[in-house]
């Protein structure tokens, strides 16, 4: 079947991004450590491509830094829903009905009713404003997300025959989840991994944006809009350029999850052919 | 709906008291010494000792949380350290910043999404249908705080209709005040205005491939008719349900936007509460939030399940 524009749109942006991220590990077209107040506020040109900032930093090799911490956060987030979110899941499934089902299920509920922002500025604040602190905020909120949907999806392989098959062929239930329904929910858990993904991003960009996030001299995209709110009247291309970073990511991963959810679910794949 | 309500009721306290306990957990015990945090590292000793008296910080970790709590009941959630005002009354002032800014928003919100959702499902497929997602694709994954950013340069910088940030007061007058909120609701409501649209667009579609549009199509009513007088009824009980859980949003996601706009609100408290270290009031008001969104929810799925008596069934 041939992937449908949003799939492909999707995966051009995320992967431009992700390139980006990548590519700032070994090349910028300057290093974004380096004040030169001489040099500062240039507007956009041949040698700094989108211009440079108020401590005359490139904005460009800012923003390829900045997609190293946003992406870079987000991922160790939605990394830390799957690694406890998943196994969490897959033993309420297993269990299902049973009294570790219910607490699981009654602790999601708990989290989901919280409102997730107020909770990770509370968590940072307590435990002081820093990118791995940004992570586990974050991450905390994606347990119940993952742990719900591989859940619902768990419980309805587990009526089906083939599992019923290796529960007769004498297979624990640790086994059966392992090897029979999670590569069966590995789908769902992929689209839920992407639009996790684009909800990490934006949060990571409130989070360093109000200050709570990555420290500087790390840039991150919420910081530099942070910064350049101080400069709104002086320099308001300044606010521009990261802000379009975080949508066009955002929206990458958005339409690579929409794309991904009808390209791997067999029954839209029907409806459109 | 008897059992429903008193099933609802008991998680609504179950929820209400584990995040009490989760928050005084996050202020009170994991940084060790309450006071000693909110002096910073190179407070006299005598100074801690004062701070930790006058602060109620002396009994053990329970006994603080029985009376924390039982002081929230009464309605006494302690006195502000850098304020020197019982901390009730910093949040009655600066709710009437937060509360009507989500109002307001809020209706901005259903006022934008409702007929947009409902233009798109009605002309699935055509070139307004796929105009409409587009930009509701993109208000999603607009950071509020940055679309906020950018309608300060628009409306501020550039235009000069409104002012970049503040809020005069009500005492200025009911509409300097919503003026002043205008731009703030405004950037809080466009993202939601497009998830909401998406939902309606959504919510329409399914009903009108019900049996009961084909019964209303067959016996001659118009296409206006069949959609405002059975479509569009049935479609709203999915969108009510997202409107709710949009308010307990926009009253606790307003935190940034404050921030953005330098609005007195709740949000703007919580950051002076944390960067002033002031715990006393980051906790009430973090727990007053929870609190809100809790209740909000609440609400709303006992609204759904009395409109909706399938869901009085189910539980």
């Amino acid at each position: 079947m041939k992937p449908t524009p949003s799939l492909i749109t999707g995966a051009i942006l995320t992967v431009f991004f992700l390139s980006l991220a990548g590519v700032s590990y070994l090349w910028t077209p300057f290093p974004v450590e380096q004040l030169d107040i001489g040099r500062k506020l240039q507007p956009p040109g041949s040698l700094f491509w989108l211009g440079t900032d108020h401590f005359g930093r490139d904005t460009a090799s800012m923003l390829m830094v900045g997609a190293r911490t946003s992406i870079g956060v987000a991922i160790l987030a939605v990394g830390i829903g799957i690694g406890i979110g998943v196994p969490l899941g897959l033993a309420a499934a297993a269990n299902h009905g049973s009294l570790f089902d219910e607490v699981i299920m009654r602790g999601n509920d708990l989290v989901f009713a919280f409102p997730a922002l107020v909770i990770a500025i509370l968590i940072t604040a307590v435990f002081g404003p820093s990118a791995v602190n940004a992570i586990l905020a974050i991450g905390i909120f994606n347990i119940p997300v993952f742990a719900r949907i591989s859940r619902g999806g768990a419980l309805s392989l587990w009526t089906l025959d083939y599992v019923l098959a290796a529960r007769v062929a004498g297979k624990r239930s640790f086994r059966i989840s392992v090897e029979h329904i999670l590569p069966n929910i590995a789908n769902l858990l992929l689209v839920q991994g992407t639009i996790q993904f684009s909800l990490g991003i934006l949060a990571e960009a409130g989070l360093s944006y109000v200050g709570l996030g990555a420290q500087p001299p790390t840039p991150s995209w919420g910081r530099m809009l942070a910064d350049a709110q101080t400069m709104i009247y002086m320099a308001p291309r300044l606010a521009v350029f990261p802000g379009l970073a975080i949508v066009l990511m955002v929206l990458g991963l958005n339409l690579l999850g929409d794309g991904l959810r009808d390209h791997l679910d067999p029954r839209i794949r029907r409806l459109r052919q | 709906m008897i059992r429903f309500l008193v099933t609802r009721l008991l998680s609504l306290c179950v929820s209400l008291i584990a995040a009490s306990v989760v928050i005084f957990c996050v202020i009170e015990v994991i940084p060790g010494d309450p006071a000693a945090f909110m002096l910073g590292l190179n407070a006299n000793p005598d100074t801690v000792a004062a701070l930790r008296e006058d602060l109620g910080l002396t009994g053990d970790a329970l006994s603080r949380y029985f009376s924390w709590t039982t002081g929230m009941l009464t309605g006494d959630f302690g006195t502000s350290y850098t304020y020197r005002v019982p901390v009730s009354e910093l949040v009655s002032d600066r709710l009437l910043v937060s509360l009507p800014l989500a109002v307001y928003a809020l209706i901005l919100s259903t006022a934008l999404a409702l007929p947009v959702g409902m233009i798109a499902a009605m002309r699935r497929g055509t070139l307004t249908d796929v105009g409409i997602m587009g930009t509701t694709q993109l208000g999603i994954a607009v950071p509020n705080f940055w679309f906020a950013m950018l309608l300060v340069l628009l409306f501020a910088v550039s235009l000069r209709l409104f002012s970049a940030g503040g809020f005069p007061g009500w005492d200025a007058g009911f509409l300097a005040g919503l003026k002043a909120l205008t731009l703030p609701a405004v950037s809080l409501a466009f993202p939601q205005a497009s998830i909401l649209a998406r939902i309606t667009r959504s919510a329409l579609l399914e009903t009108l491939n019900q049996d009961y549009i084909r019964t209303a199509r067959a016996k001659g009513l118009t296409e206006r008719q069949t959609i405002v007088g059975h479509a569009l009824r049935n479609a709203l009980i999915p969108v009510m349900t997202i409107i709710g859980l949009q308010f307990a949003f926009l009253l606790a996601g307003a935190v940034i936007i404050e921030n953005v706009f330098f609005l007195p609100g709740l949000g703007r408290l919580i950051f002076q509460g944390i960067t002033q270290r002031d715990l006393v009031v980051v906790e009430s008001v973090v727990m007053l939030l929870v609190f809100a969104v809790v209740m909000v929810n609440f609400l709303v799925d006992v609204a759904y399940a009395a409109i909706d008596p399938r869901l009085r069934i189910r539980t």
